[in-house]
């Protein structure tokens, strides 16, 4: 495959995808760690290498509110956030997604406050999970590329219409250069063919009327239809990424991605980064004591996983690292792996693991104890706490 | 005129809520209203700032005069609080 070996950061990877995409509009509003996605957009626009409309919103309520109007004139559209900003779109998240807007949003994931931080953490993205949008999780620069392309096939098939985000670490992923494989616009565009709604866009020479009231007798249906859209977005992942590496040459996965699966016994579960790291602990585990180990990275936390997930129903037990946590309950991600496994006949013992809040950093040796200890559980049978906070202060993991 | 299609089941309803346009046109969302504007012409300069303000663009110029379309105002009184010459005033429906 004809690509270019380049040195690229998270933020200028993402800026590449949706270049490579050939998006029309994209709306700005700067929030750490973000702000250089759009920079490089607009520097693209600005040296004639990307014919697009940049729109500089005056907050990011605003960013994707033109979102979805460029979306539904028919325009390719993408935008770029985290954090504080992410969560003050939520109303209009929940818009994006009943409208039926195929947009692609690149979210640099940032704890928010309070306490104030700008560091490493899903809370962002994850309080965002009932919205309606697809959600990807990425392990590194050149699956933020390859993404963000894949995303916008996914988001515009017609038996889906959903937007999707694309979730990339704030600055483990953002600000951190790594080698990532450009691919050739031409085989960029013949994977990605341009945006024709078939549906519905807006005209004015045939007026349409878009969210209007929709009363108790009607509503259940149109949300059922975006249920529909969900789960048929399931099969279009898996395809898309099957296409993408038939062009490409490159495949993360559709939905979940096994590593080292075939005889595991126990396995940690996690999302970007993290699971980057899980690699290499279930790699240097077999390799020094031969244990079976084996990592299960979610790639895609909307719609989420179940089928993938009850294969796995034979294992002797899991650890599920969260990096975000859902007060007074658990890891969100934990949970759903837990509710995956409720109605399978056998099902591995499932041990919460919260680590890497606020961008602290989850090394191999953390992986390793957490395998460690999960080993013990599915020796003892017994998962003495649901949920353990790694390496806090004050606390022991064992 | 405006044809409201016939569904029975969720597989009918267009994609993300998007219908013809022009519905208001048999949806007369004017029976809401509890107040009518009424506008005295002696009084009326024809400045247009109610038609400005009306929110659901209810105020209309017929033969140069400020009228209302009743079939859609929804009696909020922006024009009557709004009108420099006071020459709307709000009559209670009946």
């Amino acid at each position: 495959m004809e690509t270019e070996k380049l040195t690229f950061t998270g933020n200028e990877s993402a800026a590449l995808g949706a270049k490579l995409a050939r998006v029309e509009v994209v709306a700005t509003y700067p929030i750490t760690p973000q702000s250089t996605i759009v920079e490089n957009l607009s520097r693209f626009i600005a040296n004639g290498e990307l014919k697009a409309e940049i729109i500089n919103a005056e907050s990011e309520h605003a960013a994707i509110s033109i979102c979805i109007g460029a979306s539904l004139s028919g325009a390719r559209t993408f935008t770029a956030t985290a954090s504080q900003g992410l969560v003050l779109m939520h109303e209009m998240l929940h818009w994006a997604a009943g409208a039926r807007t195929p947009i692609v949003m690149a979210v640099t994931n940032r704890a928010l406050c309070v306490p104030w931080s700008l560091h490493a953490d899903f809370q962002d993205a994850i309080s965002q999970r009932d919205t309606g949008w697809i959600q990807f999780y990425c392990e590194n620069n050149q699956e933020v590329l390859d993404t963000i392309i894949q995303a916008y096939k996914i988001s515009e098939d017609k038996r889906v219409l959903l937007p999707s985000m694309v979730s990339l670490e704030g600055f483990i992923l953002t600000h951190t250069v790594e080698r990532v494989d450009v691919p050739k616009q031409k085989d960029v565009d013949e994977f990605l063919p341009p945006y024709k709604n078939e549906f519905f866009y807006i005209d004015p020479e045939n007026p349409l009327a878009e969210n209007v009231v929709v009363l108790p007798d009607w509503y259940m249906e149109y949300r059922y239809q975006q249920e529909v859209a969900m789960q048929n977005a399931k099969e279009v992942i898996d395809k898309v990424s099957k296409e993408y590496f038939d062009k490409i040459g490159r495949n993360w996965g559709g939905l979940i991605e096994a590593y080292m699966m075939e005889d595991a016994e126990v396995a940690v579960v996690t999302m970007g980064t993290i699971a980057g790291t899980a690699r290499v602990a279930v790699r240097e585990m077999r390799k020094k004591s031969g244990k079976k180990v084996g990592l299960i990275k979610v790639r895609c936390f909307r719609p989420f996983p179940v089928e993938e997930f009850k294969k796995f129903s034979s294992l002797k037990a899991l650890a599920v690292i969260d990096r975000s946590y859902s007060f007074g309950c658990g890891g969100p991600l934990c949970t759903e792996v837990k509710s995956a496994f409720y109605n399978t006949e056998e099902k591995p013992l499932i041990l919460g693991v919260v680590a890497g809040l606020g961008g602290r950093d989850v090394n191999v040796g953390d992986i390793i104890n957490v395998l460690e200890k999960t080993i013990e559980v599915s020796k003892t049978g017994k998962v003495e706490r649901e949920t353990i906070w790694l390496n806090l202060k004050g606390e022991q993991l064992r | 005129m405006v044809k409201i299609p016939t569904v029975t089941s969720w597989q009918d309803l267009p994609v993300g809520c998007v219908v013809p346009g022009g519905t208001m046109i048999i949806n007369k969302t004017g029976a809401w209203k509890v107040f009518r504007p009424v506008v005295d012409h002696k009084k009326c300069t024809l400045c247009m700032l109610c038609w400005i303000y009306c929110p659901d663009s209810s105020v209309v110029l017929a033969e140069g005069k400020i009228e209302f379309d009743y079939d859609h105002c929804k009696g909020c009184g922006i024009c009557a609080n709004e009108c420099p010459a006071k020459a709307i005033r709000m009559e209670l429906e009946v």
